[in-house]
């Protein structure tokens, strides 16, 4: 009877405090009709993939502020991959050199979201990410 | 294929068994219906309250202690749909992190999607999965209710409102609709001055009831501090007590048939919801041109009615 809404989980990965553009970002994915799970701050990678299998989210959204992407993401991923969330769209924002987003996205993330990124650009991205991924079509 | 892997108990089997089940895909209904034949085991308690209670954080220390005597814990958190975009924030998780890294607990959030009442058609669907699969204790949390948001009270085994001192009087715990439907009252955040007011109020408007309580049971008020994981073990006996008084009055089965009905009932409801939003919709202007130039409103209604007949 309901159409199928976008289904995303809102985590803060690793240590760090600062969950205010954590906030923004799933308050902008509510207002476009997607239906967020927030988990908030310091999340382990076990716990966030946990989540994610229960809440049969079609996208994992990880906001890093703390500069340790490089090396918390590989962790996530490989969690990911091990308990079979192959075809769940991961994309990754926060204060990221833009060095790094080449390396992110060989390591298997789908987008990622630099400072400055724009709602709109953030919610649309996701929308084509889980349309190709999880091979469902997203009326707007 | 799913259904099955879900039944030997594949985590991510029954999260997507669950997706199917809640937007009503063809794969999903028939797995339903296979585990309807399976469920109606379950203890399956509902707690309800305004925002802000602490609900959430109650059911956190719920699921532990839970586990911790060897039990299969299922819990369902409802929060509310935007009306406007139809999203959802859903939060009640970040009150219950880590728990689900505990063997035997699955925790599933679900929005509310235009029904109302505090439980949904959708939750309702997932307590019979859940029990079908196994679960024995079923937790489900209502979106933050008002005072008319009692539908829980035909959806569960064991109602538990939760109140917080410093929210209302001996009237606010006199009137009618969500104060009337406790089989248990909560007291959270007991550690606050205007608890033992809030203890005595509740306690006033349950002794002074001429009623019969709902088949019997005598409401019983429990004190917690769920932050601190104060109250929690003895809530639990109380629910264990509950549960063993509606088994011994043979009403077990009875709450599992008034949750099925009520199933079909918030079905029914959506789908009749669903053909007035859409004749309202397509007629906005003419029923507000109609309202402004003829006044006949009984004329009106009738047509609108017919309408929404011819559309269903």
């Amino acid at each position: 009877m309901s159409q199928k809404r976008i289904k995303v989980l809102v985590s803060k990965l690793g240590l760090d405090g600062h969950d205010r553009g954590a906030k923004v970002v799933a308050r902008a994915l509510k207002d476009a009709g997607m239906e967020v799970v927030y988990t908030g701050l310091r999340q382990t990678p076990e716990q966030i993939v946990k989540t994610a299998i229960q809440e049969d989210v079609d996208v994992i959204g990880v906001s890093i502020l703390s500069g340790a992407h490089l090396e918390l993401i590989p962790l996530l991923i490989k969690e990911m991959k091990e308990k079979g969330l192959n075809d769940v769209v991961l994309v990754v924002g926060g204060v990221i050199p833009p060095q790094d987003v080449p390396k992110l996205k060989e390591l298997g993330v789908d987008e990622v979201f630099l400072p400055g990124s724009s709602l709109k650009e953030i919610t649309e991205k996701i929308t084509r990410a889980v349309e190709a991924k999880r091979g469902i079509k997203i009326a707007s | 294929m799913l259904l099955e892997k879900a039944l030997a108990g594949e985590e991510l089997a029954i999260s997507r068994l669950l997706t199917k089940i809640e937007y009503f895909t063809p794969e999903g209904l028939e797995s339903l219906q296979e585990l309807i034949k399976r469920s109606g085991r379950a203890h399956v308690i509902g707690i309800t309250g305004s925002p802000g209670a602490g609900k959430s954080t109650l059911i956190s220390g719920l699921i532990s202690e839970y586990a911790k005597r060897g039990h299969k814990v299922g819990v369902i958190l409802i929060d509310p749909s935007s009306p406007f975009s139809m999203g959802s924030f859903m939060g009640n998780r970040i009150r219950m992190v880590g728990k689900d890294l505990q063997q035997n607990v699955f925790i599933r959030s679900i929005a509310s999607r235009g029904n109302l009442g505090g439980i949904s058609a959708e939750a309702l669907m997932l307590i019979e999965a859940l029990d079908g699969l196994g679960f024995d204790r079923i937790i489900v949390e209502t979106v933050g209710a008002g005072q008319t948001d009692t539908d829980v009270v035909n959806a569960v085994h064991t109602v538990t409102v939760v109140s917080v001192p410093g929210t209302g009087d001996e009237i606010q715990a006199l009137k009618a609709g969500i104060m009337e439907i406790g089989d248990i009252y909560v007291i959270n955040k007991a550690d606050k001055p205007e608890a033992e007011m809030l203890y005595e109020a509740i306690k006033f408007a349950l002794d002074s009831a001429e009623i019969n309580f709902r088949d019997g049971w005598m409401p019983k008020i429990v004190k917690t501090i769920a932050i601190k994981n104060v109250g929690i073990k003895e809530l639990v006996d109380v629910f264990e007590e509950h549960l063993n008084f509606i088994k011994s009055k043979g009403l077990f089965d009875k709450r599992i048939k008034d949750r099925r009905v009520k199933m079909i009932e918030l079905l029914l409801r959506k789908k009749v919801e669903d053909a007035i939003y859409k004749v309202i919709k397509e007629n906005f202007n003419y029923i507000s041109q109609e309202i402004n130039e003829k006044h006949n409103l009984l004329n009106l209604i009738n047509e609108m009615y017919n309408n929404i007949k011819s559309s269903l």
